[in-house]
Formats: structure tokens, sequence, C-alpha cells
């Protein structure tokens, strides 16, 4: 069974792309393949024009920040040995007070960089995923579902913060969701994934404009009628 | 109670041998285990054959399992040589190593199993080489999982422990086994508190230690560390302080008549200036490899028994024959030296209380067959695998109601108390004439004679001072004078000796 094939793209620096499709779709494997968590039996994965095989896993790791679903702190160090632990890999000791700014910059208070993980929430967790992602100073920022675990406010804010920090870094981001909704908000470009293979490439406002497919429709569609009925439902209520 | 006191303070050595070997034992079982957990989280095939390997070894008897290191160790000497020990401390560690596996493995292993796969997923992400995902995330984290494993590993491993003293190894087993040969329960209870005292203590530090590492404190888990190491730091110096190179190692079976002739010869050996040590409680079926071997230096055994044994015979030429045999065979094919007879036997008997005796008529086997069938006869454990129960049976056509074992001790209750009519006694037994118990002719003469004879190692085969230090106990010992010293340790309440009073008594009638 091949669980990814026939994909071939290029990601430009400094771009948003989210990666969308359903369950199964390849897109969580696609997207591992960059940082070599899964290893292709054919295929390459370039890196500003390498074979990310053929770099050295801890020096591609600490140029690429991941955020994941499970996010995965270490449940025996505190926030901020957390954030800094890509660092200490490499050698390097992070000082607190570019700890104290990563927090900042997720939103955090800096004193929470003594806590142990266990005190916080859901949504500070991934806060602190993403500072730790970011820690590195990566070049590219990868996320396999990083906001699927939140509840719907925490998510809107986390997605929106996000997205400033790849700005404000001139980061490159790949962003792997079954929501075509946050794809759409978020992201410069989305790719939709079917069966393990790349069957839309296109802006968001294209897909709302109906190009991109069948499969990639039949996503945006969801969204759509949600929001046209929800409009509807405003209207109903309020006939002035 | 103050008796028990008075042993307990007077089991350092035994202590400090239980901690060594324990503690090496749990340490050489972790060094096995952890690397193998790390291997068996790698690979399911791995895991499998460890745990199940494991688990088969957990289901055979501690007791088989060291009694079990003797032949394997003796057939390894092909390989590394007529120097490896095949008895005490390496078979013992190697036994209790093997059994300390199972709860240290198991524990680790699920331990690495239950990791947070979110957590092992951001080690990678974040680039830990898979050794600092071991050290930094999956060793701190199965930590705690791991002291508990460590926890069970290591109060089996002091309780099993005991069970040493059968391979020659010195433990707080030493006052158990000795206590319940000889009914001295104050033995038995002051080896039974200090294992078990030492098994709770023990458990106790390793607790905190364990609590230490859930907590992630280290201040606790290292004064937890700290502690435990002290206590074998302890142990060891305390224990290097004896041992050198010329004390001679007399060894003893499970049952008083040994416990006491050990004794004897040891007082002997002393008198004439050599230091001894004693290996108390062997099991009976490796005295005489040991001493084969050199394992340990004196041995008394019994002619029947290493007749049938080691010659493998089961023919009965009589008794001067049978011991001319073995003196000869032993000389050329086992390098032991016989050195005589002590003068007594200590023979297998067929024995009944004498009022049951008279109620039925009988005075000798051949008159008992007819009322066989409504009788129990109790013998010691292997007594009805051996070729003297065989013979008896086939030569009188013997056949009783019903059979049953009993412990060389606990037979003579069971006569006593009528769980049993006829018991397979010793002939030197004091029992005999303290419960004034009718021993049956055997007519037929099915019964082999069992003279005890002095063993000498091959390592002091030829030593001239031994043998001549000996020399004074060759054929002094009549039956009488064997009995009633026996009869001293084995009685209970008033009159009741120690080994070693008994030996200078006995030592005293022998104008030694």
């Amino acid at each position: 069974m091949t669980a990814v094939g026939g994909v071939s793209c290029t990601i430009d620096h400094g771009s948003f792309v989210a990666l969308v499709g359903s369950s199964g779709s390849g897109k969580s494997t696609l997207l591992k393949m960059v940082n070599t968590l899964v290893t292709p039996s054919g295929g390459r994965v370039l890196f500003g024009g390498e074979d990310v095989t053929t770099l050295k896993q801890s020096q591609l790791r600490r140029r690429v920040g991941y955020v994941f679903q499970g996010i995965g702190l270490f449940p025996h160090f505190t926030v901020g040995e957390n954030i800094a632990i890509g660092p200490r890999l490499a050698g390097e000791k992070l000082s607190d007070a570019r700890i104290a700014e990563l927090l900042t910059l997720v939103e955090l208070e800096p004193d929470m960089a003594s806590r142990m993980p266990d005190e916080l929430s859901g949504g500070q967790r991934q806060r602190v995923g993403v500072a730790r992602a970011l820690a590195g100073d990566p070049e590219l920022l990868i996320m396999d579902e990083p906001f699927g675990a939140l509840d719907p406010i925490t998510r809107d804010a986390l997605g929106v913060k996000v997205r400033e920090l790849h700005e404000k870094f001139g980061l490159t981001t790949i962003m792997v969701t079954h929501d075509m909704a946050e794809a759409l908000l978020l992201a410069d470009r989305v790719m939709v994934m079917s069966f393990g293979e790349l069957v839309a490439d296109e802006t968001p406002r294209a897909l709302l404009d109906g190009e991109g497919g069948e499969i990639a429709q039949s996503l945006v569609a969801v969204p759509r009628q949600q929001a046209e009925r929800l409009a509807s439902m405003e209207r109903s209520e309020n006939p002035a | 109670m103050s008796e028990i006191l008075e042993i307990l303070l007077g089991l350092g050595d035994k202590f400090a041998a239980h901690i060594v070997l324990a503690a090496s034992a749990i340490g050489l079982g972790l060094l096995v285990a952890l690397p193998l957990a790390v291997w068996a989280s790698r690979s399911q095939t791995v895991a499998r054959f460890a745990l199940g390997f494991a688990s088969l070894v957990q289901t055979i008897p501690a007791l088989a399992l060291l009694a079990l290191f003797f032949p394997i160790l003796l057939s390894l000497r092909a390989v590394f040589g007529e120097d490896l020990p095949t008895l005490g401390f390496l078979p013992a560690l190697l036994a209790l190593a093997l059994y300390a596996l199972l709860p240290i493995l198991r524990n680790a292993v699920t331990a690495q199993a239950n990791l947070d796969p979110g957590v092992l997923e951001a080690a990678d992400g974040v680039g830990m080489t898979s050794w600092q995902k071991l050290t930094l995330v999956e060793a701190p984290l199965s930590a705690p999982f791991i002291m508990a494993g460590i926890r069970t590993a290591s109060v089996w491993t002091i309780g099993a422990a005991t069970l040493a003293t059968t391979i020659g190894q010195p433990s707080l087993g030493d006052p158990i086994f000795a206590g319940l040969q000889t009914q001295n329960w104050a033995l038995v209870v002051a080896g039974c508190i200090a294992s078990a005292g030492l098994a709770l203590v023990v458990d106790a530090l390793l607790g905190i230690v364990e609590n230490g590492f859930a907590k992630r404190n280290r201040w606790q888990y290292g004064a937890g560390i700290i502690a435990v190491g002290l206590g074998v730091v302890g142990a060891l110096a305390y224990q290097s302080g004896g041992d050198d190179e010329d004390t001679i190692i007399i060894a003893s079976k499970q049952f008083s008549e040994q416990y006491i002739l050990a004794q004897l010869i040891g007082s002997q050996l002393e008198k004439a200036g050599y230091s001894v040590e004693y290996r108390d409680g062997l099991g009976s079926a490796v005295v005489h490899s040991a001493v084969a071997s050199s394992s340990i230096d004196i041995s008394v055994d019994y002619t029947g028994t290493i007749w049938t044994n080691e010659l493998g015979r089961t023919d009965n030429p009589g008794r001067e024959v049978m011991y001319q045999t073995i003196a000869d065979w032993e000389r050329d094919n086992t390098g032991v030296r016989v050195l005589g007879r002590l003068g007594f036997e200590n023979a297998y008997a067929f024995a009944m209380r004498a009022d049951r005796a008279e109620e039925l008529g009988v005075t000798s086997l051949e008159q008992l067959v007819p009322f066989g069938p409504q009788l129990t006869v109790g013998g010691d454990p292997e007594f009805f695998e051996r070729p003297e129960w065989i013979a008896v049976r086939d030569a009188y056509g013997m056949r009783f109601g019903e059979t049953r074992n009993f412990s060389p001790t606990f037979m003579y209750n069971a006569l006593r108390s009528g769980e049993a009519d006829v018991i397979s006694a010793y002939t030197s037994d004091g029992r005999i004439a303290a419960d004034r118990l009718v021993v049956l002719d055997d007519p037929r003469e099915a019964l082999p004679s069992y003279d005890a004879m002095l063993m000498l190692s091959p390592r002091i085969a030829q030593d001239e001072g031994v043998a001549s230090a000996l020399e004074p106990l060759i054929g002094a010992i009549s039956v009488e004078a064997m009995r009633e010293s026996n009869y001293a340790v084995d009685r209970e309440g008033e009159g009741k000796l120690s080994p070693k009073e008994a030996a200078a008594q006995l030592a005293e009638t022998l104008d030694l």
C-alpha cells in the first residue's frame, strides 16, 4: 500500500501553506517526510536545495520547528526547560530573557517558565509547544493538526497568533489540517490531498471562486454552507 | 526472648554475607534487565522472548534453581578451568540474579510501553538522538516504575537468599536451616526476624527512592540511594575482615549428627592449630561433588550413600568389602581420601512404637508383611526412591497401605502422633532410644550398611597434619555414643544442647 505517491510541488520561502484532506489522505505522512520523522521508500524532499535525508538529523530538526496535535511537552521538565530543549541538544543554553521573550510571543506570562506542564491548560500547553518550535530560530515551521484538540475560541486565537508570528519572523509555514475553513482563513496557498495524491493546489481566493476540482470543492462546500445557514438564521430572526 | 536477641547479635557475619549476596544478585539482575528492557522496547520479538524466559525462570522453585547451578557450573569447568567455583557465592549469585530478572524487566518493559506517544514524537521532533531520547526522556519517565520493580525484586531476593545455605553460601538461612533440623526454634525465629527485618528496611528505603523519582525530588532519591549504598558498603567492609587461604572448610548435611560431627572435627583441627570454617546445611546431593571438587575440605559421608549414588551399585557385598571398594574407588577416581570409619553406622532401618509392635506381635520385617496393607509408612523425602526401599520391598514382598514423606525431624513426631505406623528410621538416631522404638530385624539382609566415613578433599588429602589431628576419631564413636549425642540436640526442653555443646560433650566421652 502506498500512503503518499505522485506528489510533486515547490513551496516558496515565506509562504504559508495549508495541507488539507480527509483522514487517511496522507497529509501527515507527507509533512513528516520534511523533518524525516517518516522516510519515504521513493522520491526526495529538498530543503533549501538539499535532500533532507543527507542533512544531519539534529541540524535539520533545529531548522524545522515542529508543532503537532499531541503537543508532547516533556512532563518532567519545567515549561522553560521544555522551550529550551532544542538549543540544549545543540549544546547551547537559552537565556532566561530569551525564554521570557518566547513566552511573551505566544502570549503567556514570563513567570510561567518555572511551572510544570501538568499545571497548564490545553491551550497554554500548545502555546508552549509553539514557543518550543520557535526557540531554535527555525526557517521552516511545520504543524500537524496543531489546534485539533483545542476548544474553538482558543483554536481561533492561536491560529491568528501563529499567522502573526509567521509574518513577524518571515517564516515558511506548512500546516496540516482537516478543517478547510481554518486553511482558507490562515494560508496563502491550499493544497488538497486525497488517497495519497495531491489533487488541488490553489489560493484561497481561487478555491472560493470554484477552482480546484471536485474533491477540493466538496471540502470548501462544508464551511460555505455552514456560513450561509448561519447568515440565513440571522436574517430570519431579524426581519428588519 | 533474650535467647533470640543473643542469637541475633551473633548473626553479624551471616547478615553481612546475606546483604552482599542479595545486593550483588540485584545488581547483576539490573545490569542484565535494564539493557534488555531498552532492547525490548525497540523490538517486539525481544520483548516476547525476554519476558517469556524470565517468567519461565520464575516458575522454577528457588531451591531447585539454586541446586541446578551446581551441575551447570560443574560442566562449565570444561570451558573455564578447574578453578571455577561450583558452590557458594557464584551459583547463589547467578540463581538469585536470574530470579530478580522478572520483576525488574517486566516493570521496565511496561513502563516503556506506557510512555505517552506524544512525548516520544516530540523527542524525535526536537531532534534528539536515540541515546538522548533514552537518557533525557524514556529513563526519567520510566524510573518510578522501574524502581517499583527493583523493590519487588529486592524483597524476593532477600527472602530467597536464605536458601543459598543449601549450596554452601553463608546467609541468614544458616540459622533457619540449622534450627529446623535441631528443633531449635529460637534459631529459626532469629533467622526469620533478621531476614524479614532486612527485607522491610530495604523495601522502605527503596520506597523512598521510588517516591523521590515520582516527585522528581533529587534530595529524596539521592538520600535513599546513599542509605542503601552505605548498607552494602558496610556489609562488604564487615565481610572482608576474615578469610584466609589456609582455612579448612568443614561441611555438614542437613541433620543433627552432621552438625555435631562437623563441630567435633572442627574442634580437633583447631586444637591442632588450623583455622576452620563451617558450611552447614548443604544439600545431601551436592556434598560429595563439593568435597571431590575441593569446594569444601572435609565431610562425613556414609558407605551406603556413596555406594549407590556415586558407584551406581545396587548389590550388597557386605560391610567390609563395601568400605574397601569405596575407599579405593575414591582414591582412583576423585582424589578424595577416605581417612577411615568413625565406628558407628547410620543405616536405614524400619522402626515402630513399642506398644504398636507388641500389639501386632512383630519384631522383624518378615512378620510385618501380612499387616502392611493396613499400615501407613513414613519415610524421608528420598526414601521411597532409594534402592534400600526397593530392596526391602522385593526381598519381603512388602506392601504398605499408604506411604508418606516427612522431613527426618518430623518423621518421629508422626510416629508418636500415630500419623505413621512404621518409619524409615536411622540407626544412630537418638530418638530410637528416647522414644523406646523397636527397630525391626532384617533377617534377609536387604538393607545395606551405612558406615560413617571421614572424607578429605583432594586439596588436603596429603596434609598429614590434618590426618593426624583427625586420627583419634577413627573407629572411636560407638552407635550408643552417637545416639546419645544426637538425642541431646534433637530433644526438646531440659537438657537440649546445641550441636557445638553436644560435640564438646562427645569429645569428653571419647577422652579427646
